[in-house]
Protein backbone atom coordinates (compact mmCIF):
# COMPACT_ATOMS: atom_id res chain seq x y z
CA UNK A 1 0.00 0.00 0.00
CA UNK A 2 1.37 3.42 -0.95
CA UNK A 3 1.99 6.11 1.63
CA UNK A 4 -0.77 8.23 0.08
CA UNK A 5 -3.44 5.54 0.26
CA UNK A 6 -2.36 4.69 3.79
CA UNK A 7 -2.68 8.36 4.74
CA UNK A 8 -6.15 8.47 3.13
CA UNK A 9 -7.17 5.40 5.15
CA UNK A 10 -5.89 6.98 8.37
CA UNK A 11 -7.88 10.08 7.47
CA UNK A 12 -11.03 8.00 7.02
CA UNK A 13 -10.60 6.38 10.42
CA UNK A 14 -9.93 9.74 12.10
CA UNK A 15 -12.97 11.31 10.49
CA UNK A 16 -15.23 8.34 11.26
CA UNK A 17 -14.25 8.28 14.93
CA UNK A 18 -14.59 12.04 15.27
CA UNK A 19 -18.01 11.79 13.56
CA UNK A 20 -19.30 9.53 16.36
CA UNK A 21 -18.33 12.15 18.93
CA UNK A 22 -19.86 15.02 16.99
CA UNK A 23 -23.09 13.12 16.35
CA UNK A 24 -23.27 12.49 20.09
CA UNK A 25 -23.26 16.23 20.71
CA UNK A 26 -25.99 16.87 18.14
CA UNK A 27 -28.21 13.97 19.14
CA UNK A 28 -27.98 14.40 22.90
CA UNK A 29 -27.64 18.18 23.35
CA UNK A 30 -29.05 18.02 26.89
CA UNK A 31 -25.75 16.48 28.02
CA UNK A 32 -23.81 19.41 26.63
CA UNK A 33 -26.19 21.88 28.23
CA UNK A 34 -25.64 20.15 31.58
CA UNK A 35 -21.88 20.21 31.00
CA UNK A 36 -22.06 23.99 30.59
CA UNK A 37 -24.49 24.73 33.42
CA UNK A 38 -22.83 22.56 36.09
CA UNK A 39 -19.35 24.13 35.75
CA UNK A 40 -21.03 27.55 35.73
CA UNK A 41 -22.29 26.84 39.26
CA UNK A 42 -18.81 26.32 40.71
CA UNK A 43 -17.46 29.20 38.61
CA UNK A 44 -20.20 31.44 40.10
CA UNK A 45 -19.34 30.30 43.63
CA UNK A 46 -15.67 31.30 43.18
CA UNK A 47 -16.62 34.60 41.58
CA UNK A 48 -18.95 35.50 44.47
CA UNK A 49 -16.22 34.55 46.90
CA UNK A 50 -13.70 36.84 45.19
CA UNK A 51 -16.31 39.61 45.10
CA UNK A 52 -16.99 39.21 48.83
CA UNK A 53 -13.24 39.41 49.49
CA UNK A 54 -12.98 42.51 47.30
CA UNK A 55 -10.38 40.78 45.12
CA UNK A 56 -9.14 42.62 42.02
CA UNK A 57 -11.53 42.37 39.07
CA UNK A 58 -8.97 40.30 37.11
CA UNK A 59 -9.63 37.40 39.45
CA UNK A 60 -13.16 37.08 38.10
CA UNK A 61 -11.71 36.71 34.63
CA UNK A 62 -9.17 34.16 35.90
CA UNK A 63 -12.03 32.02 37.20
CA UNK A 64 -13.97 32.16 33.94
CA UNK A 65 -10.93 31.25 31.81
CA UNK A 66 -9.94 28.47 34.23
CA UNK A 67 -13.49 27.08 34.32
CA UNK A 68 -13.74 27.10 30.53
CA UNK A 69 -10.40 25.37 30.06
CA UNK A 70 -11.27 22.81 32.69
CA UNK A 71 -13.85 21.34 30.30
CA UNK A 72 -10.89 20.06 28.28
CA UNK A 73 -9.43 18.29 31.25
CA UNK A 74 -12.76 16.57 32.07
CA UNK A 75 -13.04 15.51 28.44
CA UNK A 76 -9.47 14.19 28.33
CA UNK A 77 -9.98 12.25 31.54
CA UNK A 78 -13.44 10.81 30.98
CA UNK A 79 -13.88 11.02 27.24
CA UNK A 80 -10.39 9.97 26.16
CA UNK A 81 -8.45 8.14 28.84
CA UNK A 82 -11.26 5.87 29.99
CA UNK A 83 -12.77 5.47 26.55
CA UNK A 84 -10.82 2.37 25.43
CA UNK A 85 -11.75 0.74 28.71
CA UNK A 86 -15.45 1.41 28.11
CA UNK A 87 -15.13 0.25 24.53
CA UNK A 88 -13.62 -2.97 25.80
CA UNK A 89 -16.63 -3.41 28.06
CA UNK A 90 -19.09 -2.97 25.17
CA UNK A 91 -17.08 -5.13 22.78
CA UNK A 92 -16.28 -2.30 20.34
CA UNK A 93 -12.58 -2.35 21.20
CA UNK A 94 -12.27 -5.86 19.78
CA UNK A 95 -13.78 -4.62 16.52
CA UNK A 96 -11.11 -1.92 16.26
CA UNK A 97 -8.39 -4.38 17.01
CA UNK A 98 -9.36 -6.87 14.32
CA UNK A 99 -9.49 -4.10 11.70
CA UNK A 100 -6.35 -3.34 9.65
CA UNK A 101 -6.04 0.19 11.01
CA UNK A 102 -3.72 2.26 13.10
CA UNK A 103 -4.93 2.39 16.70
CA UNK A 104 -3.38 5.85 16.88
CA UNK A 105 -5.77 7.00 14.13
CA UNK A 106 -8.72 5.85 16.26
CA UNK A 107 -7.44 7.81 19.24
CA UNK A 108 -6.66 10.87 17.14
CA UNK A 109 -10.22 10.74 15.77
CA UNK A 110 -11.57 10.42 19.27
CA UNK A 111 -9.42 13.38 20.34
CA UNK A 112 -10.48 15.49 17.35
CA UNK A 113 -14.18 14.89 18.04
CA UNK A 114 -13.60 15.63 21.72
CA UNK A 115 -11.71 18.83 20.91
CA UNK A 116 -14.49 20.15 18.69
CA UNK A 117 -17.24 19.33 21.19
CA UNK A 118 -15.30 20.67 24.14
CA UNK A 119 -14.28 23.86 22.34
CA UNK A 120 -17.99 24.59 21.80
CA UNK A 121 -18.62 23.87 25.48
CA UNK A 122 -15.66 26.01 26.64
CA UNK A 123 -16.71 28.91 24.42
CA UNK A 124 -20.24 28.66 25.82
CA UNK A 125 -18.88 28.86 29.38
CA UNK A 126 -16.75 31.85 28.42
CA UNK A 127 -19.67 33.56 26.70
CA UNK A 128 -22.11 33.02 29.58
CA UNK A 129 -19.44 34.12 32.07
CA UNK A 130 -18.88 37.38 30.18
CA UNK A 131 -22.62 38.06 30.10
CA UNK A 132 -23.26 37.25 33.77
CA UNK A 133 -20.23 38.84 35.41
CA UNK A 134 -18.39 42.14 35.00
CA UNK A 135 -15.35 40.85 33.16
CA UNK A 136 -13.17 42.92 30.95
CA UNK A 137 -11.51 40.84 28.21
CA UNK A 138 -8.46 42.41 26.58
CA UNK A 139 -7.25 40.41 23.62
CA UNK A 140 -3.87 41.88 22.88
CA UNK A 141 -2.41 39.26 20.57
CA UNK A 142 -4.85 37.01 18.75
CA UNK A 143 -2.10 34.91 17.15
CA UNK A 144 -0.41 34.21 20.46
CA UNK A 145 -3.79 33.30 21.89
CA UNK A 146 -4.44 30.88 19.01
CA UNK A 147 -0.97 29.34 19.43
CA UNK A 148 -1.35 28.90 23.19
CA UNK A 149 -4.83 27.41 22.84
CA UNK A 150 -3.85 25.01 20.04
CA UNK A 151 -0.70 23.83 21.79
CA UNK A 152 -2.56 23.34 25.08
CA UNK A 153 -5.22 21.23 23.39
CA UNK A 154 -2.64 19.16 21.47
CA UNK A 155 -0.57 18.52 24.59
CA UNK A 156 -3.68 17.73 26.66
CA UNK A 157 -5.03 15.23 24.14
CA UNK A 158 -1.54 13.74 23.78
CA UNK A 159 -1.77 13.12 27.50
CA UNK A 160 -5.25 11.65 26.94
CA UNK A 161 -3.90 9.22 24.32
CA UNK A 162 -1.12 8.21 26.71
CA UNK A 163 -3.61 7.62 29.52
CA UNK A 164 -5.89 5.66 27.18
CA UNK A 165 -3.05 3.17 26.64
CA UNK A 166 -2.31 2.91 30.34
CA UNK A 167 -5.97 2.55 31.24
CA UNK A 168 -6.29 -0.21 28.66
CA UNK A 169 -3.70 -2.15 30.58
CA UNK A 170 -5.12 -1.43 34.00
CA UNK A 171 -8.65 -2.32 32.99
CA UNK A 172 -11.32 -1.80 35.58
CA UNK A 173 -8.97 0.17 37.82
CA UNK A 174 -9.12 2.89 35.18
CA UNK A 175 -12.04 4.71 36.74
CA UNK A 176 -10.27 4.83 40.08
CA UNK A 177 -7.15 6.26 38.44
CA UNK A 178 -9.29 8.87 36.70
CA UNK A 179 -10.89 9.75 40.03
CA UNK A 180 -7.49 10.01 41.68
CA UNK A 181 -6.18 12.30 38.96
CA UNK A 182 -9.12 14.69 38.99
CA UNK A 183 -8.65 16.65 42.24
CA UNK A 184 -4.81 16.96 42.18
CA UNK A 185 -5.07 18.41 38.68
CA UNK A 186 -7.73 20.85 39.86
CA UNK A 187 -5.35 21.97 42.59
CA UNK A 188 -2.14 22.16 40.55
CA UNK A 189 -3.49 23.60 37.33
CA UNK A 190 -4.77 26.71 39.08
CA UNK A 191 -8.25 26.32 37.80
CA UNK A 192 -9.74 29.16 39.87
CA UNK A 193 -6.58 30.98 40.98
CA UNK A 194 -3.14 31.76 39.54
CA UNK A 195 -0.48 29.17 40.29
CA UNK A 196 2.59 30.15 38.28
CA UNK A 197 2.51 33.81 39.32
CA UNK A 198 1.49 33.11 42.89
CA UNK A 199 3.80 33.70 45.88
CA UNK A 200 2.02 31.00 47.90
CA UNK A 201 3.28 28.03 45.88
CA UNK A 202 6.92 26.91 46.26
CA UNK A 203 9.06 26.79 43.12
CA UNK A 204 9.11 22.97 43.13
CA UNK A 205 5.31 22.86 43.05
CA UNK A 206 5.22 25.43 40.24
CA UNK A 207 7.72 23.34 38.27
CA UNK A 208 5.67 20.19 38.85
CA UNK A 209 2.49 22.03 37.88
CA UNK A 210 4.15 23.14 34.63
CA UNK A 211 4.36 19.52 33.54
CA UNK A 212 0.55 19.64 33.24
CA UNK A 213 -0.38 21.24 29.90
CA UNK A 214 -3.51 22.68 31.48
CA UNK A 215 -1.48 24.80 33.94
CA UNK A 216 0.59 26.43 31.20
CA UNK A 217 -2.48 26.78 28.97
CA UNK A 218 -4.67 28.42 31.60
CA UNK A 219 -1.91 30.75 32.75
CA UNK A 220 -0.96 31.73 29.21
CA UNK A 221 -4.55 32.41 28.25
CA UNK A 222 -5.10 34.49 31.36
CA UNK A 223 -2.05 36.57 30.42
CA UNK A 224 -3.44 37.15 26.95
CA UNK A 225 -7.15 37.45 27.68
CA UNK A 226 -7.30 39.19 31.03
CA UNK A 227 -3.96 40.91 31.66
CA UNK A 228 -3.51 42.20 28.10
CA UNK A 229 -0.17 40.43 27.57
CA UNK A 230 1.46 39.89 24.18
CA UNK A 231 3.51 37.14 22.53
CA UNK A 232 6.62 37.96 24.64
CA UNK A 233 4.72 37.55 27.87
CA UNK A 234 3.80 33.96 26.99
CA UNK A 235 6.97 32.84 25.24
CA UNK A 236 7.91 30.53 28.14
CA UNK A 237 4.41 29.07 28.11
CA UNK A 238 4.72 28.36 24.39
CA UNK A 239 8.14 26.73 24.80
CA UNK A 240 6.80 24.60 27.67
CA UNK A 241 3.78 23.52 25.66
CA UNK A 242 5.89 22.71 22.58
CA UNK A 243 8.14 20.53 24.76
CA UNK A 244 5.15 18.81 26.36
CA UNK A 245 3.48 18.17 22.98
CA UNK A 246 6.63 16.81 21.41
CA UNK A 247 7.23 14.49 24.36
CA UNK A 248 3.67 13.39 25.06
CA UNK A 249 2.58 12.50 21.51
CA UNK A 250 5.50 10.20 20.59
CA UNK A 251 5.44 8.72 24.08
CA UNK A 252 1.69 8.10 23.70
CA UNK A 253 2.33 6.35 20.36
CA UNK A 254 5.04 4.19 21.90
CA UNK A 255 2.91 3.40 24.96
CA UNK A 256 -0.04 2.43 22.78
CA UNK A 257 2.02 -0.13 20.87
CA UNK A 258 3.64 -1.43 24.01
CA UNK A 259 0.34 -1.76 25.84
CA UNK A 260 -1.30 -3.53 22.92
CA UNK A 261 1.50 -6.10 22.82
CA UNK A 262 1.43 -6.65 26.57
CA UNK A 263 -2.36 -6.88 26.56
CA UNK A 264 -2.34 -9.40 23.69
CA UNK A 265 0.27 -11.46 25.47
CA UNK A 266 -1.61 -11.44 28.76
CA UNK A 267 -5.10 -11.60 27.30
CA UNK A 268 -6.18 -8.24 28.70
CA UNK A 269 -7.54 -6.78 25.50
CA UNK A 270 -10.82 -8.57 25.43
CA UNK A 271 -11.31 -10.20 28.79
CA UNK A 272 -13.99 -8.02 30.32
CA UNK A 273 -13.40 -9.00 33.89
CA UNK A 274 -9.89 -7.58 33.81
CA UNK B 1 -2.91 -24.96 1.69
CA UNK B 2 -6.06 -24.39 3.74
CA UNK B 3 -8.00 -21.23 4.50
CA UNK B 4 -7.18 -21.70 8.17
CA UNK B 5 -4.45 -23.85 9.65
CA UNK B 6 -3.65 -24.33 13.32
CA UNK B 7 -1.05 -26.73 14.61
CA UNK B 8 -0.31 -27.59 18.23
CA UNK B 9 -1.96 -24.34 19.23
CA UNK B 10 -1.85 -23.76 22.98
CA UNK B 11 -2.80 -20.88 25.19
CA UNK B 12 -2.11 -20.67 28.90
CA UNK B 13 -3.45 -17.88 31.09
CA UNK B 14 -1.86 -16.86 34.35
CA UNK B 15 -4.33 -16.82 37.20
CA UNK B 16 -4.04 -16.15 40.92
CA UNK B 17 -4.34 -19.87 41.64
CA UNK B 18 -1.73 -20.86 39.06
CA UNK B 19 -2.25 -21.30 35.34
CA UNK B 20 -5.29 -22.08 33.21
CA UNK B 21 -4.80 -24.00 29.99
CA UNK B 22 -7.51 -22.69 27.66
CA UNK B 23 -6.11 -24.37 24.54
CA UNK B 24 -4.01 -27.49 24.59
CA UNK B 25 -2.12 -28.42 21.40
CA UNK B 26 -5.17 -27.94 19.22
CA UNK B 27 -4.89 -28.88 15.53
CA UNK B 28 -7.39 -27.76 12.93
CA UNK B 29 -7.56 -27.15 9.19
CA UNK B 30 -10.41 -25.38 7.43
CA UNK B 31 -10.75 -25.80 3.67
CA UNK B 32 -11.69 -23.07 1.22
CA UNK B 33 -15.43 -22.96 0.69
CA UNK B 34 -16.05 -24.73 3.97
CA UNK B 35 -18.02 -23.91 7.10
CA UNK B 36 -16.43 -25.61 10.04
CA UNK B 37 -18.26 -25.82 13.33
CA UNK B 38 -16.36 -25.83 16.59
CA UNK B 39 -18.58 -27.53 19.08
CA UNK B 40 -17.94 -27.39 22.79
CA UNK B 41 -19.32 -26.38 26.15
CA UNK B 42 -18.56 -23.02 27.78
CA UNK B 43 -14.90 -22.88 28.75
CA UNK B 44 -13.88 -25.59 26.30
CA UNK B 45 -11.56 -23.17 24.46
CA UNK B 46 -13.72 -22.13 21.48
CA UNK B 47 -13.49 -18.37 22.00
CA UNK B 48 -9.78 -18.52 22.84
CA UNK B 49 -9.24 -20.34 19.55
CA UNK B 50 -11.11 -17.67 17.62
CA UNK B 51 -9.33 -14.83 19.45
CA UNK B 52 -5.95 -16.23 18.46
CA UNK B 53 -7.01 -16.66 14.83
CA UNK B 54 -8.42 -13.14 14.72
CA UNK B 55 -5.16 -11.66 16.15
CA UNK B 56 -6.72 -10.53 19.42
CA UNK B 57 -4.60 -12.88 21.48
CA UNK B 58 -1.15 -14.38 21.12
CA UNK B 59 -0.74 -18.14 21.36
CA UNK B 60 1.51 -19.51 24.08
CA UNK B 61 2.73 -22.26 21.75
CA UNK B 62 2.11 -23.61 18.28
CA UNK B 63 1.35 -21.88 15.01
CA UNK B 64 -1.69 -20.69 13.10
CA UNK B 65 -2.30 -19.05 9.77
CA UNK B 66 -5.31 -17.52 8.08
CA UNK B 67 -5.39 -17.35 4.29
CA UNK B 68 -1.68 -18.11 4.30
CA UNK B 69 -0.78 -15.32 6.72
CA UNK B 70 0.74 -16.12 10.09
CA UNK B 71 -1.49 -14.78 12.88
CA UNK B 72 1.49 -13.54 14.90
CA UNK B 73 3.98 -12.35 12.28
CA UNK B 74 1.53 -11.09 9.64
CA UNK B 75 -1.26 -9.86 11.92
CA UNK B 76 -1.97 -6.82 9.74
CA UNK B 77 -2.39 -8.97 6.62
CA UNK B 78 -4.65 -11.36 8.54
CA UNK B 79 -6.86 -8.43 9.62
CA UNK B 80 -7.44 -7.45 6.00
CA UNK B 81 -9.00 -10.80 5.12
CA UNK B 82 -11.01 -11.59 8.24
CA UNK B 83 -13.93 -10.39 10.26
CA UNK B 84 -15.43 -11.55 13.51
CA UNK B 85 -19.02 -11.59 14.70
CA UNK B 86 -19.75 -12.56 18.27
CA UNK B 87 -23.16 -13.25 19.73
CA UNK B 88 -24.54 -10.89 22.35
CA UNK B 89 -22.17 -8.04 21.50
CA UNK B 90 -22.94 -4.43 20.71
CA UNK B 91 -22.24 -3.83 17.03
CA UNK B 92 -21.09 -0.22 17.32
CA UNK B 93 -22.48 2.93 18.86
CA UNK B 94 -26.01 3.20 20.20
CA UNK B 95 -26.21 6.88 19.29
CA UNK B 96 -25.65 6.14 15.59
CA UNK B 97 -28.29 4.76 13.25
CA UNK B 98 -28.00 1.37 11.57
CA UNK B 99 -26.76 2.97 8.37
CA UNK B 100 -24.28 5.22 10.18
CA UNK B 101 -22.87 2.31 12.15
CA UNK B 102 -22.26 0.36 8.96
CA UNK B 103 -20.67 3.41 7.37
CA UNK B 104 -18.47 3.83 10.46
CA UNK B 105 -17.15 0.27 10.19
CA UNK B 106 -16.71 0.59 6.42
CA UNK B 107 -14.26 3.42 7.13
CA UNK B 108 -12.17 1.14 9.33
CA UNK B 109 -11.62 -0.97 6.22
CA UNK B 110 -10.78 1.98 3.98
CA UNK B 111 -13.89 1.78 1.78
CA UNK B 112 -14.53 4.81 -0.42
CA UNK B 113 -17.90 6.55 -0.08
CA UNK B 114 -19.36 5.00 -3.24
CA UNK B 115 -18.25 1.46 -2.48
CA UNK B 116 -19.38 1.82 1.14
CA UNK B 117 -22.82 3.10 0.14
CA UNK B 118 -23.37 0.30 -2.35
CA UNK B 119 -22.26 -2.36 0.10
CA UNK B 120 -24.28 -0.95 2.99
CA UNK B 121 -27.45 -0.88 0.87
CA UNK B 122 -26.88 -4.47 -0.21
CA UNK B 123 -26.18 -5.69 3.33
CA UNK B 124 -29.21 -3.89 4.75
CA UNK B 125 -31.30 -5.56 2.09
CA UNK B 126 -29.79 -8.99 2.80
CA UNK B 127 -30.30 -8.64 6.54
CA UNK B 128 -33.78 -7.13 6.09
CA UNK B 129 -32.66 -4.01 7.93
CA UNK B 130 -33.86 -1.43 5.39
CA UNK B 131 -36.85 -0.48 7.50
CA UNK B 132 -34.49 0.33 10.37
CA UNK B 133 -31.83 2.13 8.31
CA UNK B 134 -32.37 5.41 10.15
CA UNK B 135 -33.15 3.91 13.55
CA UNK B 136 -30.58 4.43 16.24
CA UNK B 137 -28.91 1.19 17.23
CA UNK B 138 -29.89 1.37 20.89
CA UNK B 139 -33.55 1.24 19.85
CA UNK B 140 -33.18 -2.06 17.99
CA UNK B 141 -34.31 -5.39 19.41
CA UNK B 142 -31.66 -8.00 20.28
CA UNK B 143 -32.38 -9.91 17.08
CA UNK B 144 -32.00 -6.90 14.82
CA UNK B 145 -28.89 -5.76 16.69
CA UNK B 146 -27.39 -9.12 15.87
CA UNK B 147 -28.44 -8.79 12.23
CA UNK B 148 -26.63 -5.46 12.20
CA UNK B 149 -23.65 -7.14 13.83
CA UNK B 150 -23.63 -9.74 11.09
CA UNK B 151 -23.92 -7.08 8.39
CA UNK B 152 -20.91 -5.38 9.99
CA UNK B 153 -19.04 -8.66 9.74
CA UNK B 154 -19.52 -8.70 5.97
CA UNK B 155 -18.69 -5.02 5.38
CA UNK B 156 -15.10 -5.70 4.28
CA UNK B 157 -16.08 -8.77 2.24
CA UNK B 158 -13.83 -10.99 4.35
CA UNK B 159 -12.30 -14.17 3.04
CA UNK B 160 -12.51 -15.89 6.40
CA UNK B 161 -15.36 -15.11 8.77
CA UNK B 162 -15.23 -16.07 12.42
CA UNK B 163 -18.61 -16.48 14.04
CA UNK B 164 -18.50 -16.85 17.80
CA UNK B 165 -21.90 -18.11 18.97
CA UNK B 166 -23.66 -15.79 16.51
CA UNK B 167 -27.18 -16.85 17.43
CA UNK B 168 -26.72 -16.72 21.20
CA UNK B 169 -29.95 -15.67 22.88
CA UNK B 170 -31.82 -15.08 19.62
CA UNK B 171 -35.38 -16.12 18.83
CA UNK B 172 -36.00 -18.82 16.25
CA UNK B 173 -36.76 -16.44 13.36
CA UNK B 174 -33.64 -14.30 13.78
CA UNK B 175 -31.42 -17.33 14.38
CA UNK B 176 -32.81 -19.02 11.27
CA UNK B 177 -32.25 -15.91 9.18
CA UNK B 178 -28.64 -15.65 10.29
CA UNK B 179 -27.94 -19.34 9.63
CA UNK B 180 -29.50 -19.16 6.21
CA UNK B 181 -27.46 -16.14 5.22
CA UNK B 182 -24.15 -17.59 6.45
CA UNK B 183 -24.84 -20.79 4.52
CA UNK B 184 -25.59 -18.83 1.36
CA UNK B 185 -22.59 -16.53 1.79
CA UNK B 186 -19.96 -19.24 2.04
CA UNK B 187 -21.47 -21.31 -0.75
CA UNK B 188 -21.69 -18.39 -3.17
CA UNK B 189 -17.90 -18.06 -3.31
CA UNK B 190 -15.68 -21.09 -2.80
CA UNK B 191 -12.67 -18.94 -1.83
CA UNK B 192 -14.38 -18.08 1.44
CA UNK B 193 -14.44 -19.98 4.71
CA UNK B 194 -16.32 -19.78 7.99
CA UNK B 195 -15.35 -20.93 11.46
CA UNK B 196 -18.43 -21.10 13.64
CA UNK B 197 -18.30 -21.78 17.34
CA UNK B 198 -21.50 -22.95 18.92
CA UNK B 199 -22.93 -25.16 21.55
CA UNK B 200 -26.16 -25.59 19.62
CA UNK B 201 -26.06 -29.05 18.05
CA UNK B 202 -28.81 -28.25 15.56
CA UNK B 203 -26.94 -25.18 14.37
CA UNK B 204 -23.75 -27.14 13.77
CA UNK B 205 -25.66 -29.85 11.97
CA UNK B 206 -27.60 -27.40 9.81
CA UNK B 207 -24.84 -25.23 8.42
CA UNK B 208 -21.48 -26.91 8.95
CA UNK B 209 -19.67 -29.00 6.37
CA UNK B 210 -17.49 -30.42 9.12
CA UNK B 211 -17.74 -30.34 12.88
CA UNK B 212 -14.82 -30.33 15.31
CA UNK B 213 -15.45 -31.17 18.94
CA UNK B 214 -13.34 -29.25 21.42
CA UNK B 215 -13.01 -30.41 24.98
CA UNK B 216 -10.65 -29.07 27.64
CA UNK B 217 -8.80 -27.07 24.99
CA UNK B 218 -8.13 -30.00 22.66
CA UNK B 219 -9.80 -30.92 19.39
CA UNK B 220 -10.98 -34.46 20.01
CA UNK B 221 -12.46 -35.13 16.57
CA UNK B 222 -13.20 -33.35 13.30
CA UNK B 223 -15.48 -34.89 10.67
CA UNK B 224 -18.58 -34.24 8.62
CA UNK B 225 -21.77 -34.44 10.71
CA UNK B 226 -22.76 -37.50 8.67
CA UNK B 227 -19.44 -39.26 9.31
CA UNK B 228 -19.60 -38.43 12.98
CA UNK B 229 -23.08 -39.88 13.26
CA UNK B 230 -22.07 -42.87 11.15
CA UNK B 231 -19.37 -43.63 13.70
CA UNK B 232 -22.25 -44.40 16.04
CA UNK B 233 -24.23 -46.33 13.40
CA UNK B 234 -24.21 -49.52 15.43
CA UNK B 235 -25.16 -47.65 18.56
CA UNK B 236 -28.59 -46.83 19.84
CA UNK B 237 -29.58 -43.61 21.42
CA UNK B 238 -32.02 -44.14 24.28
CA UNK B 239 -34.06 -41.35 25.79
CA UNK B 240 -35.36 -42.17 29.25
CA UNK B 241 -37.60 -40.24 31.59
CA UNK B 242 -37.26 -41.29 35.20
CA UNK B 243 -38.52 -40.05 38.52
CA UNK B 244 -35.51 -39.81 40.85
CA UNK B 245 -33.99 -37.69 43.58
CA UNK B 246 -31.32 -35.16 42.67
CA UNK B 247 -28.67 -37.22 44.52
CA UNK B 248 -29.57 -40.23 42.44
CA UNK B 249 -29.47 -38.11 39.31
CA UNK B 250 -25.79 -37.35 39.88
CA UNK B 251 -25.09 -41.01 40.52
CA UNK B 252 -26.79 -41.99 37.27
CA UNK B 253 -24.83 -39.40 35.39
CA UNK B 254 -21.61 -41.05 36.54
CA UNK B 255 -22.84 -44.54 35.87
CA UNK B 256 -24.24 -44.04 32.43
CA UNK B 257 -22.22 -41.18 31.03
CA UNK B 258 -25.50 -39.70 29.99
CA UNK B 259 -26.69 -36.28 28.91
CA UNK B 260 -29.19 -34.68 31.28
CA UNK B 261 -31.57 -32.56 29.27
CA UNK B 262 -33.76 -31.22 32.01
CA UNK B 263 -34.78 -31.85 35.55
CA UNK B 264 -38.04 -30.49 36.84
CA UNK B 265 -40.60 -31.74 39.36
CA UNK B 266 -38.34 -34.67 40.21
CA UNK B 267 -38.43 -35.90 36.61
CA UNK B 268 -35.08 -36.43 34.95
CA UNK B 269 -34.80 -36.72 31.20
CA UNK B 270 -31.67 -38.55 30.11
CA UNK B 271 -30.04 -39.58 26.91
CA UNK B 272 -27.80 -42.62 26.84
CA UNK B 273 -25.88 -44.15 23.95
CA UNK B 274 -25.74 -47.95 24.03
CA UNK B 275 -23.44 -49.94 21.77
CA UNK B 276 -26.15 -52.58 21.36
CA UNK B 277 -29.93 -52.32 21.48
CA UNK B 278 -30.04 -55.63 23.36
CA UNK B 279 -28.56 -53.83 26.38
CA UNK B 280 -31.79 -51.89 26.99
CA UNK B 281 -33.14 -54.48 29.50
CA UNK B 282 -29.80 -54.23 31.32
CA UNK B 283 -30.25 -50.46 31.49
CA UNK B 284 -33.80 -50.83 32.81
CA UNK B 285 -32.74 -53.19 35.58
CA UNK B 286 -29.87 -50.86 36.53
CA UNK B 287 -32.25 -47.93 36.86
CA UNK B 288 -34.78 -49.99 38.79
CA UNK B 289 -32.05 -51.21 41.18
CA UNK B 290 -31.15 -47.57 41.82
CA UNK B 291 -34.73 -46.90 42.84
CA UNK B 292 -35.79 -44.96 39.74
CA UNK B 293 -39.33 -45.04 38.53
CA UNK B 294 -39.17 -45.25 34.75
CA UNK B 295 -41.77 -43.04 33.08
CA UNK B 296 -40.86 -43.59 29.43
CA UNK B 297 -38.17 -45.05 27.16
CA UNK B 298 -37.64 -44.16 23.49
CA UNK B 299 -34.94 -45.18 21.07
CA UNK B 300 -33.71 -43.09 18.16
CA UNK B 301 -30.92 -42.74 15.59
CA UNK B 302 -27.73 -41.27 17.10
CA UNK B 303 -27.51 -37.49 16.82
CA UNK B 304 -24.59 -35.06 17.02
CA UNK B 305 -25.35 -34.74 20.73
CA UNK B 306 -24.67 -38.48 21.04
CA UNK B 307 -21.41 -38.08 19.14
CA UNK B 308 -20.40 -35.34 21.57
CA UNK B 309 -21.24 -37.67 24.47
CA UNK B 310 -19.13 -40.42 22.97
CA UNK B 311 -16.02 -38.25 22.65
CA UNK B 312 -16.40 -36.15 25.77
CA UNK B 313 -17.99 -38.69 28.08
CA UNK B 314 -21.00 -36.52 28.89
CA UNK B 315 -23.54 -34.32 27.18
CA UNK B 316 -22.87 -30.72 26.17
CA UNK B 317 -25.80 -29.61 28.33
CA UNK B 318 -24.42 -31.56 31.27
CA UNK B 319 -21.25 -29.52 30.88
CA UNK B 320 -23.31 -26.34 30.83
CA UNK B 321 -25.20 -27.33 34.00
CA UNK B 322 -21.99 -28.13 35.81
CA UNK B 323 -20.35 -24.80 34.97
Amino acid sequence: MSITSEAVNHGRVIYARAYVRMKGLLREPHWSIAEVIIPMLSISAYIYMYQVLNAPNEFLGFVIVGGAMLSFWSNVLWGMSSQFYWEKETGTLGLYLIAPISRMAVLVGMALGGMINTTIRALSILFIGIILFPINLVIGDVYALAIIFTLTVIALYGMGILFASLFLLYGREATHIADLLQEPIYLLSGMYYPVLGSRFFPLAIKFLASAIPLTLGIDGMRQLLILGGDFNSVILHIIGLVILSSVLLPFAHFALQKMENVSKREGRLTLRWQ
Amino acid sequence: MHAVEAYSLSRVFKAKQGTITALNKANLEINYGETLGLLGANGAGKTTFIKILSTLLLPSEGSASVYGFDVVKDAKQVRKVINLVSGGETPGYGILTVKENLWFFSQLYGLSSNVAKERIDKLMQDMELEEYADTRMHKLSTGFKQRLNLARGFINEPKVLFLDEPTLGLDVINAKHIRKYVKYWVRSDRTRAVLLTTHYMAEAEEICDRVAIIYNGSIVTCETPQALKASLAKDTSVEIEVRSSSVLKLELEGLLGSSIDNNGDGVTKMRVVLDDESRIPELISLLTEKGCKIISINTSEPSLEDVYMKYVGRGINTDEHNK
